[in-house]
């Protein structure tokens, strides 16, 4: 098995080892990267490219690692106690399966997207060094060992708001996907945009890096802005030469809430103009 | 097999271990790469390196090792000019020339004398900046060693410095008292709590209670668990006298916020930079010193450190064994920095200087590439940003 991007995904060099290095090895690849540089995307086209299903288990604030694995539904066992009901005697009728189980009984391999892992707890990763490691775990309920049929490809993704424990690293590959070039940004539009024409391409990259190099925005633009916009601009008809002509008088891009997300930025891209406008005149 | 490649990163500080190295091996050995030298560069970079932060270290270990070079700390020491070691400035500090340049009439001529040897000294440092810029492995930040930064910002202060601290003035402790103004920093500080239960069974559990009695079949079992505590621990090491008088108010200010906020506080003084002892009562800094080793063994890397301090001085107190203006230091500054940058994996150093004036002083830039950029300034904003990270 190996990954070469999809008609719909561009994967730089490092990335396709870095994939194809964790899916020799077994091991779940951990991936982070600005916000909007197509992390959760590379599972969705991993399965993709082979046919495999996708389980995503996505993780907030509150999950709880063994909600990965199993739940044991016990208040509504304690009401079918009261009401009777037959299958309160069999502790598996209780037992909800997390998306680990899921993956691990499945009969092909599939692929498990555990995305924005570092929204959990800070202990969430050390509770499934064991999982992630023998890809087995025990439930006591019913006293048995769910192992995986067929060793998952397993993606992580990260937005680095918290720190992962050295422990749970060890057991993973990294990649960080950093800010695509001109050149591979090219590529991205290309596959998304196969029609679109190349001037208005080559004036949008112009504008689009100009504002990312805009100093003291908070949030930067990244590719899934960019692919945004470029539909925008394409829906809105806009012409090259609209774009062309940033530097005078419309300071702000044509359509620029696409790019930039934040009031401050805003404000800031408007009083950038300002100051240009008063400069040139 | 890679062995060799494995201690190289080791020595450039990569926190790499057994296990990525039996990695390494493994996926070779399934033929991942072979024969491609980009590729098995972004191969090992995928195993070895765990977080974004540690590529540039990974660059620099992997291009020294297959450029033959057997040591990296070599490669550095042969980088640095010979000038750089000769001790021009602190043999100009020492007794016998203090007392001659007393002897010449004070201040006004210590001044010219100074500048005389400043201005030797920026020669050399020209021809330096050349070899530290392009071999880009030196500690010591490319770039650095701007001569015209120094002359503009430091010189005049830097002499000043020297004075105070010869005249052995006392510094009084940062005094803990001052409430005023400490609010803002305390909700900065608050993003760091971090609780967790901790010691004895005490509290009654409610949902803990329901979930169990619905377990065991509706028969009451009553469940407890222990107070939640602020658990985080954290270690603040002050920079004190010379040129941080300025900044006492705000120091006094923070300092009395950590301490009503955190249950575990360890706080430290030192002088400029942090050498082989800090001390923790200002009156008595003579007599009643901490050796840093203890510090380092004393307190678990889950402690977060903070330094607070200027970062303002000459940069041969940082590079250099005997760079202090206070005494002989066996081990230069940046060893000491660096030993606590193995050790504790939450560092910050807080700059009560404004932001934009640190690409000024050479020093600043050095201590920041030594604390790997996690320097802020001393502002509500600059201290959130710390505490975010530290938390993180």
């Amino acid at each position: 098995m190996k990954f070469s991007g999809t008609q719909s995904y561009v994967a730089t060099d490092d990335l396709k080892l870095a994939v194809n290095a964790a899916i020799t090895l077994e091991r779940p690849l951990l991936v982070k990267g600005e916000p909007g540089t197509g992390k959760t995307m590379l599972a969705e086209q991993l399965a993709e490219s082979f046919g495999a299903r996708l389980i995503t288990w996505h993780i907030k604030s509150t999950t709880k690692a063994h909600q990965g694995l199993y739940e044991y539904d016990a208040v509504s066992r304690l009401r079918d106690s009261q009401l009777n009901a037959d299958k309160v005697h069999d502790v598996r009728n209780y037992i909800n399966k997390g998306k680990l189980w899921e993956a691990f009984e499945s009969d092909e391999r599939v692929i498990l997207l555990i995305d924005e892992i570092d929204k959990a707890d800070i202990e969430f990763p050390n509770d499934l060094l064991q999982e992630i490691d023998k890809m087995e775990f025990y439930v006591y309920e019913t006293d048995e060992t769910i192992k995986a049929k067929h060793r998952p490809i397993i993606i992580i993704t990260s937005n680095n708001e918290k720190e992962l424990p050295d422990a749970f690293l060890r057991r993973c590959f990294f990649h960080y996907i950093a800010f695509p070039d001109r050149n591979t940004l090219q590529k991205i539009v290309d596959v998304h945009y196969p029609n679109i024409s190349q001037s208005l391409v080559s004036e949008a990259l112009d504008v689009f890096f100009d504002v990312r190099k805009v100093p003291g925005l908070k949030k930067k633009p990244s590719t899934s802005e960019l692919v945004d916009w470029l539909k925008l601009l394409m829906a809105d008809n806009i012409s090259e030469a609209a774009l062309r002509e940033r530097d005078v008088t419309k300071a702000i891009p044509p359509l620029a809430g696409a790019l930039v997300k934040n009031e401050q930025d805003v404000m800031l891209l408007e009083r950038l103009a300002f100051m240009s406008r008063r400069t040139n005149r | 097999m890679l062995l060799n490649l494995f201690n190289e990163m080791r020595a450039a500080k990569v926190p790499v271990s057994v296990r990525e190295l039996l990695d390494l091996i493994n996926a070779l050995k399934h033929n991942v790469v072979f024969a491609d030298m980009d590729e098995f560069y972004y191969v090992a970079r995928a195993i070895l390196v765990k977080d974004e932060r540690h590529y540039d270290k990974f660059d620099r270990a992997f291009a020294a090792y297959f450029k033959g070079i057997e040591n990296l700390d070599q490669h550095i020491e042969a980088l640095i000019p010979d000038e750089w070691l000769r001790r021009e400035f602190e043999r100009s500090l020492s007794d016998e020339e203090r007392a001659q340049i007393e002897s010449l009439g004070g201040l006004d001529k210590l001044i010219e004398a100074f500048k005389q040897r400043l201005e030797e000294q920026k020669g050399k440092h020209q021809g330096g900046n050349k070899w530290i810029g392009t071999g880009g492995t030196s500690p010591f930040g490319s770039g650095g060693y701007n001569p015209e930064g120094f002359r503009l910002g430091e010189d005049g202060k830097r002499q000043g410095k020297a004075v105070k601290v010869w005249d052995q003035r006392e510094y009084k402790n940062l005094d803990d008292q001052v409430e005023l103004g400490t609010r803002n920093i305390k909700v900065a500080l608050r993003r760091l709590r971090k609780f967790a239960r901790q010691g004895a069974e005490d509290e009654f559990d409610l949902s803990g209670t329901i979930d169990h009695t619905a377990r065991d079949g509706g028969l009451l079992n009553i469940q407890m668990r222990p107070e939640r505590r602020n658990t985080v621990k954290l270690l603040i090491l002050f920079d004190i006298g010379g040129s941080m008088d300025a900044h006492v108010k705000v120091c006094e200010e923070l300092f009395s916020a950590c301490k009503t906020e955190f249950k575990h506080m360890e706080y430290y003084y030192f002088h400029n930079f942090i050498y082989e002892s800090v001390w923790k009562n200002n009156l008595r800094r003579g007599s009643e010193r901490t050796s840093t080793q203890d510090l380092l063994h004393k307190y678990g890397a889950d402690y977060k450190v903070i330094f607070i301090g200027d970062a303002a001085m000459a940069p041969y107190e940082v590079t250099q064994a005997g760079g202090s203006v206070e005494h002989w230091n066996e081990e230069p500054g940046y060893v000491w920095m660096q030993r606590f940058m193995q050790k504790f994996k939450k560092l910050i150093w807080i700059n009560p200087y404004p932001k934009h004036t640190w690409d000024y002083t050479a020093s600043t830039s050095i201590i920041r590439e030594l604390v790997e950029d996690e320097m802020y300034p001393l502002t509500i904003e600059g201290l959130e940003e710390g505490m975010r990270y530290l938390a993180k």
